[in-house]
């Protein structure tokens, strides 16, 4: 316990005028140093809430956050968490290296800010007012003031929700480069894509549960399988589906779609039994799919998703 | 000393918005050339043994100080709203460190106000000894210690939309009733219920010029009781906004 971060049974509830919202209802969660953790989730699933009570921002109801085996506020006073909050403008009045130094001065051992300036891509706005930046450039700045401090744990909730494609790309270029110092990073997002793309982990939220908590590619594994593309003159549709592996079969035409339990076996069958098939195309099922699948089941179906995950 | 840095940062971003410096400094200065121009020879205003320039000149220091004190509550409410201040929770920025900067900064454009106005003042021909300008200026950063503690409780308990007016219209009936715009004479209701205002004795340390402490101590009492009221609630508020629910 005294390593890495845990999320200990996290229950948070909203008391709004409509009724309690149950924003948080049991997740349970531990990040080894180092890891790269995706907290996936659309919205209102929790992570933000998670995220909150991650950094101290938030009290839980029950549970309790361990960050380096202390609670958060202790690593934020030792200045070991640098954070990119979901909302936030930056302080006016000041141009961009006076904030990122600003920001680098309230740490024990910071980064230099002109090497921020540079792994962050400023240097065309940096002695531009924080008041006069686009929205992908304060963005940026943001990004900058979260990991200026040189945090052993970077916390990011949805980084890139202002940035276009480009800016996209950008940011997470970015981010390799400080992820090879080894800190630990989370980031919670909707984008299927950047959690494949960058994370080591997902952690699938929905209904303020975890649903889902593993390497991205087991996630995708976990709903089943993968698909089989053929072209085939005359294909039979019910002398396809008793295929070993094969769980579904559809047919337009000369197209032919398998989808199996075991696309090992079904693709040998296919061709031994259908040696004409051609254009032969297996694809695991996208993160997209695992994602649809995992999360919009109803409440009950999430929470037998969670146990059978715990 | 932590957050130091910060502090000067503070500091640098407060005095380079021109127009937040033209209209807390301006309005003071213009309203003192406005009331003292057309009576600079009055060296006894009502009687109260005080030249207008003087009397003036000290009454618009303690509006514009207290303006510029209680300016901190928008700057903390504007922060508050933009979603600074929760940036600044995840960093190791003290509470105590926070606050004192924003205090520090406080009294500077106070300072600044005063200074700008003393200056006003020895043109309109006020001369008084060293030691009484000394007097008068420690009074002044007392008597605003109630203030300070008010900003910081208004910055955390109103919105952005709700501290304008509640600022505008609290400092001009503060200022209306605590003898700012004239004397309030020795006596009457106005004369008794602005002896239980902190902004009444800002006003009164014009009487260091009169030989004597300057403030009696019901003066002394009701700005220390004023401070440590205002303190706690500073204090409540602070913890209030900042509870991590």
């Amino acid at each position: 316990m005294t390593t890495g971060i845990h999320l200990d049974r996290l229950v948070k509830t909203f008391r709004t005028p409509q009724g309690p919202v149950h924003a948080v209802r049991g997740v349970d969660v531990s990040i080894r140093p180092g890891e790269t953790v995706a907290l996936l989730g659309p919205n209102g699933a929790g992570k933000s809430t998670t995220i909150d009570m991650l950094l101290g921002l938030l009290e839980p109801d029950e549970g309790a956050v361990h960050v380096f085996g202390g609670p958060p506020q202790d690593a934020v006073a030792a200045g070991r968490i640098g954070a990119m909050l979901q909302t936030g403008m930056l302080l006016h009045g000041l141009v961009v290296r006076e904030l990122i130094a600003m920001t680098a001065s309230l740490y024990p051992s910071p980064l230099s800010v002109e090497e921020v300036v540079d792994l962050c891509g400023l240097e065309q706005v940096a002695d531009q007012r924080s008041e006069k930046l686009s929205g992908g450039q304060a963005q940026r700045v943001r990004f900058a003031v979260a990991l200026v401090g040189n945090p052993e744990l970077l916390v990011l909730d949805e980084p890139t929700v202002a940035l276009d494609v480009e800016g996209r790309h950008a940011f997470w270029a970015t981010m390799r480069r400080f992820a090879a110092r080894g800190a630990t990073i989370v980031f919670a997002t909707h984008y299927l894509e950047e959690a494949d793309a960058f994370a080591d982990r997902a952690v699938l939220m929905a209904h303020g549960r975890v649903v889902a908590d593993g390497p991205t590619t087991e996630i995708k594994a976990r709903v089943g399988g993968r698909t089989i593309r053929a072209t085939l003159a005359g294909a039979d549709r019910d002398a396809l589906s008793t295929l070993p592996g094969v769980a579904n079969v559809e047919v337009r035409g000369e197209a032919v779609v398998l989808r199996c339990s075991d696309s090992d076996a079904a693709v040998r069958a296919l061709l031994d039994r259908h040696p004409e098939a051609r254009d032969i195309e297996i694809a695991g099922a996208g993160l997209e799919e695992a994602f649809l699948e995992l999360t919009t089941a109803p409440d009950g179906g999430a929470a037998t998703a969670a146990e059978a995950t715990a | 000393m932590t957050g130091l840095t910060y502090t000067a940062f503070e500091l640098r971003r407060t005095f380079r918005n021109r127009r937040f410096l033209f209209l807390s400094f301006g309005f003071p200065l213009v309203l003192y050339v406005l009331i003292v121009g057309p009576q600079r020879g009055e060296t006894d205003l009502q009687h109260t043994g005080l030249s207008a320039a003087l009397y003036f000149m000290v009454s618009m220091a303690s509006w514009g100080t207290m303006v510029a004190m209680l300016s901190l509550g928008a700057r903390i409410a504007g922060e508050r709203q933009s979603g600074w201040n929760r940036q600044l929770r995840i960093t190791p920025l003290s509470p105590r460190a926070y606050l004192r900067a924003k205090v520090v900064t406080a009294y500077a454009l106070a300072l600044t106000s005063m200074t700008l106005l003393f200056a006003a003042g020895i043109a309109y021909g006020v001369r008084l000894p060293a030691r009484e300008w000394f007097e008068m200026v420690g009074l002044i950063v007392v008597a605003l210690i109630p203030f300070a503690a008010l900003g910081v409780a208004l910055g955390h308990l109103m919105t952005v939309d709700t501290i304008g007016p509640i600022m505008g219209g609290g400092t001009a009936i503060l200022a209306f009733v605590s003898g700012t715009w004239f004397p309030l004479g020795d006596s009457g209701f106005l004369h008794d219920l602005a002896q239980g205002l902190p902004s009444y004795w800002l006003v009164q340390a014009n009487r260091v010029a009169l030989g004597g402490g300057g403030w009696s101590v019901t003066g002394w009492a009701v700005v220390l009781a004023w401070a440590a009221v205002l303190a706690v609630a500073a204090v409540y508020a602070f913890r209030r906004d900042t509870a991590r629910g």
